[in-house]
């Protein structure tokens, strides 16, 4: 359980000394000349005819600029999405609003506090239509969300991925057949894998100025994808992709909600260069609730059929995916990453069928794990019920039904993808060997001896992330729509000035995972420059050749590739020059403490700051070498990597309360080669108390006219400090041989693990009295309510 | 209204709308921007200053409530180019990711620290259980605030983690 990289040590963040003294540049931190400030008129009901949008009283108020409704906007068509599955979103409301926060008019006024006031004096008269909130009900079409779509179902994905017909009924008949077997058990659990809000504690912010002169908008979004939404703000107000400035400042945190393309980021723009004068839009926290996409929102049946001893012979899910009211980024193909680890690491012939339907409640998206999580929620949830019912221990199950070591590096998952590297016997039992693994089994037995309730779970995970290969563009994945039309390539500049400093300008859109130190070591140990002389960016299409961004924990796996191969390249070319110029052989230069150095030769050195003058000095290059010290990479991996898992916690239950509390929390995760321990177990940490907060805490809850009751950060409670325990963490190391680091990513995996091992937990504690499951989130009276009706 | 306060020990003094909170007067009139709006609504906690030595959510205060107090904000607390104790153990323990709720943190931890200099695990948790976090799940602001507990204590910090699984 140690790290194998080469780079592998912790360095302290190079991001810190800004965030900590409050010198980082938010984009509401920003002011420019002249700014002025919008704000949104939002639909208070979830589907409405809208009858007229009366804006003369707010016209007349202090401060105000301008009000636009969908009748000024309509010209620049519908917001564009990367996944055009479903009915697209209207930059303004236009006729109708179809969820609750929809946006019907937008103010722009001198102040942030005129915008607001201005805003709520604007008089909408709505019709008020009945709202599609029931999933199943979505479902059976009994009312449509949009007169324009055939159906709500807005697709449904099934497995084996890509299968036709005929080889989808051959895995149902063989499915057919092991149900009908008599030596098999078949165990069902309904389960709902609720809406959730990502809450990013900086909420969204957009700014924008137009230079009428350079033909040039300048846009500043809190986004993970600056080139997205500066390639959409060009292609929906007819600017050229290259005249558009996107910048991504300091982001503050975005778990994927800030990984979308959001009306308000064109709007504002498009106000600014109508306005002439820089605008600035942030929104609020309850506004986030409803104008920030949400995440997860499937009810599903999960099926295991298997033998009495352990061995899974089918296992099926059939679930409804809530996609909300539009299509924005993702959406409809946020189950489908679902799919991708739909079978887990298992070797179970496996059936999904996932259908997307759309409702009239706010747009879902990617959010931290999305479609990901909520598989492994249902396969592990649904196998730790199988283990109870059939006597065995949930480890041992796990055990003989993991796609043995044997089938890689060749392993294709039984849902149809090619896995990178796996080895998940060893990974497990990792997990059992530990003293603290055994020490909670005998904690948990004697709080139990003591009377008390107290809960053992476990549950591994297998994800997949580093997208990606090239050929997801010919299933949709790429940012075609925003008018960059680009695979998800990694992307990373390394250059060396002549004063011997470094610029590394990467393709992430990072939101507190560290790049700038994670990068400054790939380029340091590739080039020995130091790494106090080295400058990482990112987030700003001027610098960047191009930019993809942060999501599906991909930046280390591609972009850092990508910046691994560029200082390669430069390396080399720097090796030729000091050759060149210690009068030694190319093969015998090795750079180390920023110099290069001849093997064998101690006394023969010359630093970076002497191959970087000569570099840009031509005169004195070797005959044949280009001026200048940089090299640009692109990175297309080919395959995703799969990271994989276990997760064990510890809980009590108070039997009077049904209060859950965490006593103990332990990971073992294989996340391939780590590059800075620190900032991957700070990934980790992060992602498991955001798996907590789904198991515990976290519920968008509507009521059935599709209001959302939980619009606040009260009736929304996320995971604070006192609700946790220290997490203990442990690793295997599998590296990936599909990148030159090994690394597979880490972002998501603390999430994608994390809920279904707390549920787990609460199950094994309450499992005596009868107890079989209970959804999330395990709030103290859904818990009692559960004790209860198991007690009868 | 007028509204004079000291602030990281320099007078100022501006006129504001009533209804102005105090974290808008210290972000937008006095361009101190490293103190956050995370909710408005005094649940996040990015917001927190000290006001007369005292951790307060400055989106709970009106500008006005603040006429004449003394306040302290994330610029305000390093000591020139010499951080807080607080500040450096966020950066030695990786008690930050995103770094938004940072500042509102670290002045929450001067108070629990100003009221408590030996805080057990447990005490810091529910000290700054007022604070949100989204990006750490507060492994390391914990351990953070131990160091700081301990730098200001003037013993030696407990070694991080990754020095003693090294």
């Amino acid at each position: 359980m140690s790290t194998t990289s080469a780079l592998g040590g912790v360095v302290r963040r190079r991001e810190d000394p800004a965030l900590v003294t409050g010198t980082g540049l938010y984009v509401d931190d920003l002011k420019r000349t002249g700014m002025l400030y919008a704000a949104f008129v939002r639909s208070p009901y979830a589907h409405a005819g809208i009858k007229s949008v009366d804006t003369e009283e707010a016209r007349s108020l202090p401060g105000v600029k301008a009000i636009y409704t969908a009748d000024d906007v309509r010209h620049l068509g519908p917001l564009p999405a990367q996944v055009p599955v479903g009915q697209a979103r209207p930059l303004l409301a236009d006729g109708a609003v179809k969820h609750m926060g929809e946006a019907v008019a937008m103010v722009v006024a001198a102040t942030r506090a005129q915008a607001q006031d201005a805003a709520d004096a604007v008089f909408v008269d709505y019709d008020v239509r009945e709202a599609v909130v029931d999933l199943k009900d979505a479902a059976s079409d009994r009312l449509k969300v949009h007169d324009g779509l055939d159906s709500n179902i807005l697709i449904t994905w099934t497995t084996p991925f890509g299968a036709d017909d005929a080889a989808q009924s051959a895995l149902a008949d063989q499915i057919a057949e092991a149900k009908a077997r008599e030596d098999t058990v078949t165990v069902s659990l309904e389960m709902t894998n609720q809406r959730l809000l990502p809450t990013a504690i900086e909420p969204r912010s957009v700014a924008a100025e137009w230079n009428s002169g350079y033909g040039e908008m300048t846009l500043w979004s809190s986004t993970q994808m600056i080139s997205a939404v500066a390639g959409a703000v060009g292609k929906v107000l007819g600017i050229a992709s290259n005249q558009v400035h996107g910048i991504a400042p300091e982001v503050g945190g975005g778990f994927g909600a800030k990984l979308n393309v959001y009306p308000d980021e064109i709007l504002v723009p498009w106000a600014a260069r109508e306005l002439g004068k820089a605008v600035k839009y942030t929104e609020t926290r309850r506004e986030a609730a409803v104008s920030t996409i949400q995440g997860r929102g499937w009810i599903g049946t999960a099926t295991i059929t298997g033998t009495p001893d352990g061995e899974v012979v089918a296992y099926e899910l059939d679930a409804i995916c809530d996609m909300g009211a539009y299509t924005q980024n993702f959406t409809v193909a946020i189950p489908f990453l679902g799919v991708f680890v739909g079978s887990g690491q298992y070797k179970f012939p496996t059936r999904l069928k996932l259908e997307c339907v759309t409702t009239n409640l706010q747009t879902t998206d990617a959010y931290r794990g999305a479609g990901r999580p909520e598989a492994i929620y249902y396969l592990e949830r649904i196998l730790d019920h199988y283990s109870r019912e059939i006597g065995m221990d949930s480890a041992a199950v796990r055990m003989k039904n993991f796609i043995p070591n044997s089938e890689f590096p060749a392993a294709i998952s039984p849902v149809g993808f090619a896995i990178d590297t796996g080895d998940y016997g060893t990974n497990l039992q990792a997990m059992l060997d530990l003293p603290e693994y055994a020490e909670m089994k005998t904690e948990r037995d004697r709080l139990r001896s003591e009377g008390k309730l107290a809960g053992l779970g476990l549950a591994t995970y297998m994800e997949v992330c580093g997208f990606g290969p090239s050929g997801l563009v010919d299933l949709g994945f790429s940012w075609a729509e925003y008018g960059i039309p680009s695979a998800f390539n990694g992307s990373g500049l390394v250059r060396v000035n002549p004063d011997g400093t470094a610029n590394v300008i990467i393709g992430t859109g990072p939101s507190g995972q560290g790049h700038q130190t994670t990068w400054s070591q790939i380029v340091s140990q590739q080039t020995g420059i130091e790494m106090d002389k080295i400058r990482v960016t990112y987030g700003d299409t001027k610098e960047a050749p191009i930019t993809i961004g942060s999501f599906g924990s991909r930046s280390a796996a591609v972009d850092g590739s990508a910046a691994f191969e560029a200082a390669a390249k430069v390396r080399t070319k720097a090796a030729k020059l000091a050759a060149h110029l210690l009068e030694a052989s190319e093969s015998d230069i090795r750079f180390e403490d920023g110099a290069a150095h001849v093997a064998g030769s101690p006394d023969k050195t010359v630093t970076w700051e002497e191959i970087a003058k000569v570099a840009y000095q031509p005169h004195l290059l070797p005959e044949g070498m280009e001026g200048g010290m940089e090299a640009h990479a692109i990175f297309s991996p080919a395959n995703a990597t799969w990271p994989f898992g276990s997760m064990a916690c510890l809980v009590s239950v108070d039997a009077d309360t049904g209060d859950v509390k965490i006593l103990r929390w332990v990971n073992v995760d294989d996340c391939g080669n780590v590059i800075n321990p620190m900032i991957v177990d700070g990934q980790i940490h992060g992602g498991v108390a955001q798996g907590i907060g789904q198991a515990l805490f976290e519920d968008a809850i509507y009521d059935s006219d599709g209001n959302l009751l939980t619009a606040g950060l009260i009736d929304y409670p996320i995971v604070t400090a006192a609700d946790v325990p220290s997490y203990e963490l442990h690793r295997t190391v599998t590296p990936t041989d599909i990148n030159p680091m090994g690394v597979k990513g880490v972002g998501e995996a603390g999430t994608i693990g994390s809920a279904q091992t707390l549920v787990n937990a609460v199950v094994d504690a309450l499992a005596d009295l009868g107890v079989k499951h209970v959804d999330m989130p395990l709030r103290p009276k859904r818990v009692w309510q559960a004790m209860q009706d198991a007690r009868g | 209204m007028q509204v004079s306060v000291t602030v990281n020990g320099e007078e100022v003094s501006a006129d504001v709308e009533p209804r102005t909170l105090l974290v808008y007067f210290i972000r937008e009139n006095l361009d101190l921007t490293g103190t956050h709006v995370g909710c408005e609504t005094s649940y996040c906690g990015a917001c927190t200053v000290l006001v007369d030595g005292k951790s307060v959510k400055s989106c709970t205060m009106l500008a006005v409530q603040a006429d004449g107090a003394d306040i302290t904000t994330i610029e305000g607390l390093a000591d020139g180019d010499q951080m807080h104790p607080i500040q450096e153990g966020f950066w030695e323990r990786h008690g930050l990711q995103c770094g938004f709720c940072t500042p509102g943190m670290i002045m929450s931890a001067v108070g629990l620290l100003a009221e408590n200099p030996s805080p057990s695990e447990d005490e810091i948790r529910h000290g700054i259980e007022g604070n949100l976090c989204r990006c750490t799940g507060y492994h390391n602001i914990v351990k953070a605030i131990d160091y700081a507990a301990s730098k200001m204590r003037g013993e030696t910090p407990a070694p991080a983690e990754w020095e003693v699984n090294a």
